[in-house]
């Protein structure tokens, strides 16, 4: 019995492709903030259309090929088993694609549903759904034919993705088709925005947070070679994580129409969240005790506690964020997207890009990318352009928010609106650079991948032999 | 008050009690002592090659410190 690597191969590659891809949509729209110009008049360049096809690429296809790639990787190794049902894996590949090519072009021509995250039109969000399902069953197949008996937490948070997911993708793209590309959702008024932020929030929690948990708990021990600081709290991390974050929607409707209560509930429950999410953090950190001086050689490892300190700072910032008085001052300024950006630059992209260039020099049958040199300057290169996003985003949203807020002895407001955006216009300058020197990082990664992966002939690898500890005697 | 309420809240109660008992129930579940080899075993799996076998140079006591498992 061999390995399946195929299918893992096929998304690592789109993995670094779609990331060049949606960061560089990313670039282009955070230049037309600062210069409006740069839309050309040409609608379908417009700001409103890029920023769908941004968010959907970045998220959907680099986080998505990352998340389904890596994971097709690990419940074959911890499961001592080659993947079920091989050619439905295929599928899985290819449907995916195809998806993403779909969003690629309906979102630009202006086909929206208008829900954040969720703006693919209802033919798209059936292929979804196939895909979806295909991918489920080979990854609970393979766990269900594994030939050790015990499931290794990893697949516990790539299994809670994949549940999650498939429930917010239905829930919240319930809808009436009008024809082929238009179609109107099933709810309305504060329904509608709960159930589209019940879906939003949670996208966050188990589409850009477990299952990149997943590969924390693969890779991190295996780059560090040695095991994660505590299984045991890795298991209470786990059911308390996917416990409180189905509950932590409503802060995104702070003084909305929103009931008043249920923003309390949403408030409290991201509260709570702290603690499973600086539990994970502190086991996936403290898995370096010991292993420290690793970071003077290892930059891949560099990549990985980078990743963590931002997953730290930024689930801390959230639950700071959603308590309300704070919220009124952050909300609908720039402050969130810094915090969105620290996530999901500092936290997802750095754990993915820490996690493949641990994983593509395995699946060649080596220990380390082509060039651990480029792995460096990429590692520097990706930092230096975070620091640079989220401070000046911070430091425009706060204004903003101090700005939009300031009133006159005769109750009139201090600034107007244009004023506001006028005085954030360098931090959209400095925003653009850090976004650049990001996107820059990409390339270096991308051919690093072709003279470690794509230059050398694929290979197969023989299965382990099935494990024996822990069964039932 | 009508009887419906009482019996939702009774209901939410009882819900709401059960699940704090089942999440400390995992919790000692996880802590308790015949758990420890099993979690032993399996910390180390992202550590094997493909072969399964776990490279010489790889530290395997670092959980085993952490968990209270000696070597």
């Amino acid at each position: 019995m061999t390995y399946n690597d195929k299918v893992v191969r096929q998304f690592v590659v789109m993995t670094v492709i779609w990331g060049i891809v949606g960061m560089l949509v990313g670039v282009i729209i955070a230049a037309q903030l600062w210069l409006p110009q740069l839309n050309f008049d040409i609608p379908w360049l417009s700001y409103g259309r890029l920023r769908p096809l941004h968010t959907n690429a970045v998220i959907f296809a680099f986080g998505g090929c990352a998340l389904i790639g890596t994971s097709l990787y690990v419940v074959q190794r911890t499961c001592h088993v080659r993947l079920f049902a091989g050619g439905l894996a295929s599928f899985v590949f290819w449907g995916w694609q195809l998806v993403i090519l779909s969003a690629a072009v309906s979102l630009p021509l202006g086909f929206t549903q208008g829900k954040e995250y969720a703006e693919l039109e209802w033919p798209i969000d059936l292929l979804i759904t196939v895909v979806w399902v295909a991918y489920a069953v080979v990854f609970f197949g393979t766990i269900v034919k594994r030939r050790v008996s015990h499931i290794y937490v990893a697949n516990w948070f790539y299994a809670a993705f994949i549940l999650t997911i498939a429930l917010l993708h239905i829930v919240n793209n319930l809808s009436l088709p009008v024809n082929a590309f238009k179609s109107y959702g099933i709810y309305t008024g504060a329904v509608d925005a709960m159930v589209q932020w019940w879906y939003g929030h949670n996208a966050v929690g188990f589409f850009l947070t477990a299952g990149f948990l997943a590969m924390m708990y693969y890779f991190v021990p295996k780059q560090a070679e040695g095991p994660v600081y505590s299984y045991r709290l890795s298991i209470v991390h786990f059911w308390a994580l996917i416990g409180v974050y189905m509950w932590a929607g409503p802060h995104h409707l702070h003084y909305t129409a929103l009931p008043d209560w249920v923003q309390s509930i949403g408030m409290v429950f991201s509260l709570i969240l702290l603690a499973p999410s600086w539990g994970g953090m502190i086991n996936g950190v403290m898995t370096l005790s010991g292993h420290w001086h690793k970071l003077r050689t290892d930059p891949v490892l560099k990549f990985m506690i980078v990743a963590l300190s931002f997953y730290g700072m930024s689930t801390f910032e959230g639950p700071m964020m959603s308590i309300k008085t704070v919220n009124a001052l952050s909300h609908y300024t720039d402050w969130t997207i810094g915090h969105v950006h620290s996530g999901a630059l500092g936290w997802v992209a750095m754990m993915t890009i820490g996690s493949l260039y641990s994983l593509i020099p395995r699946l060649v049958g080596e220990k380390t990318m082509h060039s651990v040199k480029a792995v460096d300057m990429h590692f520097w290169i990706a930092t230096i352009g975070i620091v640079l996003y989220i401070t000046s985003m911070w430091i425009a949203g706060v204004m903003q928010g101090l700005m939009w807020r300031a009133f006159n002895d005769d109750g009139t407001l201090t600034y107007t609106f244009i004023e506001t955006i006028a005085a954030t216009k360098p931090y959209y300058v400095i925003r653009l650079l850090g976004g650049l020197l990001f996107l820059s990082g990409m390339f270096i990664m991308l051919w690093n991948l072709w003279k470690t992966m794509l230059q050398r002939p694929a290979q197969e690898f023989a299965a382990a032999e099935p494990a024996h500890w822990g069964e039932q005697r | 008050m009508n009887l419906t309420d009482l019996n939702m809240d009774l209901v939410r109660g009882i819900l709401m009690v059960g699940l704090i008992i089942a999440f400390l129930g995992m919790w000692a579940w996880a802590w308790s002592g015949k758990r420890k080899e099993v979690f032993h075993e399996a910390s180390m799996l992202p550590l094997e090659e493909d072969n399964g076998q776990i490279p010489q140079e790889s530290d395997s006591r670092g959980n085993g410190k952490k968990d209270g498992i000696e070597e």
